[in-house]
């Protein structure tokens, strides 16, 4: 190419002090906020390498947006293609272009913004430990510490096997468990260095450790396409815990205290005042006085077992 | 002032993420009474209840609504609501679990938004990381449509209405709203200059409404409830229930749902208390670009006037909690990292100034620090607050100059004691 804009001239002006793949790290190293490195594109990428199941994907994804504004699917996109090949690649950088009809410039600018789009290849198993202010204090550093000793690798690194990459993260928004860690963004809460320590022991052996919160593990590709959007009825509604001792602790000591929100009548809906809402919420309810509207079939036969504790064992 | 749970009411209940579990528990019997109301009136009702965007800046909801349904010109379908669901506030854990317990509250609240401001498309831009809240969301928009409270003719209204869930990638920046509206046009998240709001030109330069997920939950009770019902609860400028989520040196962390303006006395008490008996020393009412409060705050109320006149914010109600064990520089220095890690790059001040930040902070942790490096934070954090497009920055300088209002003698003793006075700290300086 001659045009002045390829990136060949770059590349070649930086040829003689250090290989492409050097001055992203270089970038790493002196400036902690890598929002402001470049991608390595030294070669253009290869769209034709994703097959007719990606593409069907991909059609999908943007057929979810208002015509004429597809580049709204690009974030699910690199999702997409990074759970083909498990990083972003110039490939999966120019797949994304031929579909959105961007540039690929335009596509590795957004990539290289966020996090989660990975540029060196991820393991099976994505280990994050929160390293920030709250669960670094409680302990997050101190395992973050010991995951690096015991798998021999640094931030951002993957073990030689392929089966785990270590990173620490910021705030996961599960601070009422702190420390946690996530594998594959599943919640593994109120982790100790020893229970972490026995996590990657599993992981690293074959095993699949259960999540506290969230579904089963899969592997990384396998969440990155949950994550882009595209679920089957099976990973739509897993076998899954969404809570926990914190996440009910206010509503369970409502409940114990007898305190409740100020109670409301529902005029025309068939249900009177009088009772608070947290109060029907750990009450068997009874069937007409619960059913929101005439309209609304009630469900004898299924009552709700609010009160019980199997929110705590999730499902 | 006791608990009361309103959006946190099914939490522990048996699968409340199901419909037709959230449904025998008032759930979209809102939706019902709203579609027979005019949209005009939705506006009107929560502009009475002075319900204020839970998201962390506490604008009022309705008077929002009222931007985007006033140009009378634009056709339905031509303006849009989009919920923040990028949470990541570090503090912040109570719009995760309110979208895996009880997505369906938040589902409801958006069809009735959309409804009121004359909106058909809705867009959930929920933080990549949160797998499992994508998935509940998903479900319930699939539920929801699946019991024809999404989709046209929405229970024979002729009102229509769908929701769009998407996910991010992993950039705190992109909680900001016009960030985030970058980012969901699949660009980089970096916030726009305004004027003009995204009221006006928000999505694809549309009229649209950025709200939080704690907000749109909070929609559906107060068309069934009332605006005085929700008035009941909390101070009249400031008022409803407040998902307080109290985290780190506390004997229950957890979400606490009570009116706005508990105090942490009060929450303290509901938690059971500090976690090891030790005394209180630190602590952010709203997460962590809200300044440090400390023991002298136990008995402020914590809504969103009160907790400003007492020199902070109640942002996000992420109450992060540490004793006199903590060391203060150890956890801003953390902090500090964050805002670093997390600017956009966009504006110089708070890209350059955060950078700055944690090389003073290192110093001060490895014992090279000077008396004149305090002066230095100060210095550096009036050149942030105020000179950056959006509130990043400004954030970043909450708890540098909060934690040395409060515990200037802490930094001197990290210079004088060429390093962390706090034994053990040291050790770990280097984990990050």
């Amino acid at each position: 190419m001659s045009s002045p804009f390829s990136n060949k001239p770059f590349t070649q002006s930086f040829a003689n002090e250090a290989a492409p793949e050097d001055i992203e790290t270089k970038a790493h190293a002196g400036r902690s906020n890598f929002r402001t490195t470049v991608v390595n594109l030294e070669r253009p990428g290869d769209p034709s390498i994703f097959d007719e199941q990606t593409r069907a994907d991909a059609a999908e994804l943007i057929s979810r947006y208002p015509e004429g504004q597809s580049r709204s699917a690009l974030l699910p996109m690199l999702h997409l293609v990074q759970s083909v090949e498990g990083q972003i690649t110039p490939d999966g950088i120019a797949f994304c272009a031929e579909q959105l009809g961007l540039t690929r410039a335009q596509v590795s600018g957004v990539a290289t913004f966020y996090t989660m789009f990975k540029r060196t290849p991820t393991g099976e198993y994505l280990v994050s430990v929160c390293t920030n202010t709250l669960c670094g204090m409680l302990g997050g550093d101190e395992i973050f510490a010991a995951l690096k000793e015991t798998l021999g690798i640094g931030n951002n690194e993957t073990t030689p096997d392929g089966t785990i990459t270590l990173e620490h993260a910021e705030c996961l928004a599960a601070c009422d468990y702190a420390p946690v860690l996530t594998v594959n963004y599943e919640y593994f809460d109120n982790q100790t260095v020893g229970s972490a320590r026995n996590i990657v022991d599993q992981l690293k052996s074959g095993g699949r450790p259960m999540p506290t919160r969230g579904a089963p593990l899969c592997t990384f590709k396998q969440i990155e396409r949950q994550i882009a959007g595209l679920f089957d009825a099976e990973t739509l509604a897993p076998d899954a815990v969404s809570g926990g001792e914190p996440t009910d602790a206010g509503v369970k000591l409502a409940i114990q205290r007898g305190e409740s929100a100020p109670s409301y009548a529902v005029e025309d809906g068939g249900r009177a005042g009088g009772e608070s809402s947290a109060q029907r919420a750990s009450q068997q309810p009874t069937s007409a006085h619960d059913a929101p509207l005439q309209t609304h079939e009630s469900d004898p036969a299924n009552p709700a077992e609010p009160g019980d504790d199997k929110g705590e064992e999730g499902k | 002032m006791s608990l009361t749970p309103v959006l946190t009411k099914r939490f522990g209940t048996d699968q409340p993420w199901k419909i037709d579990n959230y449904e025998r528990l008032d759930g979209y019997a809102g939706l019902r009474k709203a579609l027979g109301m005019q949209p005009d009136e939705i506006v009107a009702l929560v502009k009475e209840s002075n319900l204020r965007g839970r998201g962390g800046a506490g604008f009022p909801t309705g008077m929002k609504w009222s931007f985007v349904a006033e140009p009378k010109g634009v056709p339905q379908g031509q303006r849009y609501v989009v919920v923040n669901a990028d949470e990541g506030e570090p503090g912040t854990c109570r719009d995760l679990p309110l979208m895996m317990n009880d997505p369906h509250s938040m589902v409801e609240g958006i069809i009735i938004a959309c409804y009121a401001i004359h909106a058909s498309r809705a867009f959930v831009y929920i933080r990549g990381e949160a797998v499992h809240a994508i998935r509940r969301v998903t479900a319930a928009v699939q539920e929801a449509r699946a019991k024809g409270y999404l989709g046209t003719n929405i229970l024979g209204s002729g009102f229509d209405c769908d929701i769009v869930v998407h996910s991010g990638a992993g950039a705190y920046i992109c909680g900001e709203e016009t960030a985030l509206l970058d980012s969901l046009e699949g660009r980089r998240g970096q916030p726009r200059l305004k004027p003009p709001f995204p009221a006006t030109n928000g999505l694809y330069q549309k009229p649209t409404t950025v709200n939080n997920v704690g907000t749109l939950a909070s929609v559906p009770y107060i068309v069934l409830g009332g605006a005085g019902w929700f008035k009941k609860m909390g101070p009249e400028g400031s008022p409803g229930p407040c998902i307080y989520s109290l985290s780190g040196r506390v004997k229950n962390p957890g979400q606490y749902e009570a009116p706005m303006g508990t105090t942490l006395r009060e929450l303290l008490d509901m938690a059971g208390g500090m976690s090891r008996g030790k005394a209180l020393k630190f602590w952010t009412p709203g997460g962590s670009s809200t300044p440090l409060f400390t023991d002298e705050h136990l008995d402020t109320p914590l809504d969103f006037d009160a907790a400003v006149k007492a020199g902070s914010m109640n942002g996000t109600s992420a109450i992060m909690i540490f004793d006199e064990d903590d060391c203060v520089v150890r956890a801003v220095k953390k902090w500090s990292d964050f805002y670093a890690h997390e600017s956009c790059g966009k504006c110089t001040p708070c890209r350059e100034g955060t950078y700055w930040y944690i090389a003073i902070y290192e110093r001060l942790e490895n014992g090279t620090g000077t008396a004149e490096d305090i002066e230095t934070l100060l210095d550096l954090s009036d050149n942030i607050l105020g000179r950056a497009f959006c509130a990043l920055g400004d954030g970043a300088t909450s708890p540098v100059t909060s934690s040395i209002k409060y515990f200037r003698d802490e930094y001197v003793a990290h210079v004088e004691n060429h390093g962390c006075p706090h034994a053990g700290s040291r050790t770990l300086a280097g984990a990050h």
